[in-house]
């Protein structure tokens, strides 16, 4: 490894086995092994069938063949959709699972901030668990102790970092966890989403804090977030992940815009959702219908044409018929945040096959790309929502910028716009 | 730069199968030292009688045992006074049980840290064992307390040049508990259903093991077993026990060489188990 490089992989793979590996009992096991000597029918097939022996050996490979090299200082931005082995990389990085293939070297220490606060304890108080925190780190007691009064200042904990942690508020709890991951001694950070911790105050003093570390410690991070507002501020360098590989690696403006093409490509105007990701909802009804296909009516390629009347069609299936549903369309922005939601007033759905279509007036959103998400909800009179299905990305819009009226800032103004000032004072007419 | 020093790490897929990486290990002692400071800390925090509890406990087994199997059933105690005897075998017992059952424990206790931070993983058995030794030591200390009231009372002898055994033995069934502790602390992780079996086999081996009553009993109304009675390592450890503090019992070099050898055998198993089941764990729970 040369000198100046703190951080190298090579044909990094890691394989997942679906599904159950065998029974998870030693007597299913052992039932199992038994049958198979006497030539029986394994008693655990006929039960588990679909989940247990067809699965087995399938594997899923969450990196597959990642090389790549970090040098020290550098702030090296990681992002990729759901999915696309961000999270493992870091969990390989940072030693809580190994490969299964290829080799990962690294100089110095590695400190994760995979989930802040990890390995707090909460009956000790925070100053105990400061040197719990270094401790894992393999820090001295002595090199903590130089480090104390800095992390104290910076939590803004003050007298109560001699009380136990389980008294904390969230935020202060956040905030203490942050300080000590930020001022121990690592050579190598490793972060995800820490940055959206506390206030807004906090938060942009955590964003200082880590530019200071890489920029003048000389210490290297490397960040993951959805967030491409902190990446473009943050990070020197940007890697963009698909399905476990490699796809772009530089310059965090084309990293970016290499990311959002790519997500764009996933979609069309016809999309199957029968396999897509669902949002885990507290208080889900039984699966009792779901989505299977959506459509984007009346656009070109995904590009909207008329925002008045933007035309959605979806197509569900439900095991008995339903009355008084209702539907909720979502408009996210590249960070997967909501900026809008339109719902329909109650419908009733019948059994079997649905197709529902929609027209949503969208003027108010701006141009750029958008994540549609939609879920089928009843709202019961204590305001309390039930939802069917949920499904986070069904398609994707782009909206172009506007023929007439202002150019458009969306960094500074915000993705939606508000029907324009009236003036003068009165208006309660 | 003054940083170039830093030593590279490099992690492949295929780690050998017996590795006790103890140089890192060694390298981690602050943090074995505040997870046993810390546990002691948090065990007796928001309790009514604090560490009292380890004294309270092994005190009243004592009793109990002294009055069911001493003056109830009325088993000889080979001429030593009754409770001592008793409190020797439940001392060493309770510090046996508590570091297989702490050992065992390594993977299920620590799911949620092991799947955050990386640290050798054997700190968590090693600090688990060397907790468990504190407590006992208290326990200890109030035993020499009772010894000290006996040997001026009469009725006891230790053998003073053999204390030295007493160490040695500690150890030795420090190696045995993590060893079975570990294989089943990896065996676990894929069948839950054994965890039944561990706390209700501590049970039955106490029975195996010359706890509540004497070896030299085994000897004389189950003389075809006592062979394979011996070859408990737990049973030599507790008769070799009582022989250094009391002076009563006999046990022989051969038997205690069997226990040791069977203890190391175990603690070596443990260790590759340990091994081969803190590569994939994160994966599997």
């Amino acid at each position: 490894m040369e000198q100046d490089v703190v951080l190298q992989t090579e044909n990094l793979v890691k394989e997942y086995r679906l599904g159950q590996i065998g029974t998870g009992t030693l007597r299913g096991d052992l039932q199992s092994f038994f049958a198979r000597l006497f030539k029986k029918d394994d008693p655990n097939i006929s039960l588990l069938a679909d989940q247990y022996y067809d699965i087995e050996h399938k594997t899923h490979r969450a990196l597959d063949g990642v090389s790549i090299q970090i040098k020290r200082g550098e702030a090296v931005g990681l992002i990729g959709t759901n999915g696309a082995g961000k999270s493992t990389l870091l969990k390989l990085i940072s030693r809580i699972t190994l490969p299964s293939e290829g080799t990962l070297s690294y100089r110095g220490k590695v400190a994760s901030l995979l989930e802040v606060g990890t390995g707090f304890n909460g009956e000790l108080t925070g100053r105990e668990n400061i040197y719990m925190n270094g401790a894992i780190l393999g820090m001295s007691r002595a090199d903590i102790d130089k480090k104390m009064d800095e992390i104290i200042a910076f939590s803004e904990i003050g007298e109560y970092i001699n009380t136990p942690v389980k008294r904390y508020s969230s935020g202060m709890f956040v905030k203490l966890a942050f300080a000590v991951a930020a001022h121990l001694d690592a050579d190598i950070l490793l972060m995800d989403e820490i940055l959206a911790v506390g206030d807004v105050k906090f938060q942009d003093k955590s964003l200082r804090r880590m530019e200071e570390v890489a920029s003048e410690e000389q210490k290297t991070v490397i960040y993951v977030s959805h967030n491409m507002a902190t990446i473009r501020r943050f990070c020197t360098r940007c890697i963009v992940l698909e399905s476990g590989k490699v796809v772009f690696d530089g310059d965090v403006e084309q990293a970016i815009e290499v990311y959002t093409q790519r997500k764009k490509q996933s979609f069309s105007t016809h999309n199957d959702v029968r396999e897509a990701k669902r949002r885990y909802c507290p208080n889900a009804l039984v699966r009792k219908v779901s989505f299977e296909e959506f459509d984007i009516l009346g656009a070109d390629e995904c590009v909207i044409q008329d925002k008045a009347a933007f035309r959605m069609r979806f197509r569900f299936r439900a095991k008995e018929a339903i009355a008084g549903t209702r539907l909720k369309v979502s408009f996210c922005d590249a960070t997967e945040q909501p900026i809008a939601t339109a719902i329909s007033p109650t419908f009733d759905i019948s059994e079997g096959e649905n197709s529902l279509e929609v027209t949503a007036d969208i003027r108010a959103l701006k141009q750029g790309i958008y994540t549609i998400s939609g879920a089928l909800m009843q709202v019961s009179s204590f305001d309390i929502f039930s939802y069917y299905d949920n499904v986070d990305q069904m398609g994707m819009i782009e909206i172009l910028p506007d023929e007439d009226g202002l150019l458009w800032a969306a960094r500074v103004w915000g993705r939606a716009e508000l029907p324009p000032l009236k003036i003068g004072g009165d208006s309660h007419e | 730069m003054s940083k170039q020093s830093q030593s590279v790490t490099t992690i492949t897929p295929r780690k050998k199968l017996f590795e006790l990486n103890f140089g890192e290990t060694l390298r981690y002692k602050d943090l074995i030292i505040l997870f046993v400071k810390n546990d002691f800390k948090t065990r007796y925090k928001q309790m009514l009688l604090g560490p009292l509890w380890a004294i309270i406990q092994p005190l009243l087994t004592t009793v109990v045992f002294t009055v069911v199997f001493g003056n109830i059933a009325g088993l000889p105690t080979d001429g030593a006074p009754k409770f001592m005897f008793y409190m020797c075998g439940n001392v060493l017992w309770t510090y046996f049980a508590s570091c297989l059952n702490g050992a065992a424990g390594s993977f299920s206790g620590n799911a949620y840290l092991f799947s955050k931070v990386y640290f050798p993983r054997l700190v968590a058995p090693l600090s688990n064992a060397l907790g468990n030794m504190l407590n006992s030591f208290i326990q200890f200390i109030i035993f020499l307390g009772f010894l000290v009231y006996f040997v001026i009372r009469g009725g006891v002898a230790p053998q003073y040049s053999l204390l030295w055994l007493a160490l040695l033995l500690v150890v030795q069934s420090t190696l045995l508990a993590m060893g079975i502790g570990l294989v089943l602390a990896s065996v676990t992780i894929k069948y839950r259903d054994l965890k039944m079996l561990i706390s209700f086999g501590v049970q039955l081996w106490l029975y195996a093991t010359p706890i509540a009553y004497s070896s030299t009993l085994v000897k004389e109304k189950l003389p075809s077993l006592f062979q394979l009675y011996m070859l408990n390592p737990m049973a030599s450890i507790c008769e070799a026990m009582r022989k250094i503090f009391l002076g009563v019992s006999t046990v022989s070099v051969k038997y205690l060489l069997i226990s040791a050898a069977f203890s190391i055998a175990f603690f070596l198993l443990g260790v590759v188990f340990f091994n081969r089941a803190e590569k994939t764990f994160t994966d599997k729970i």
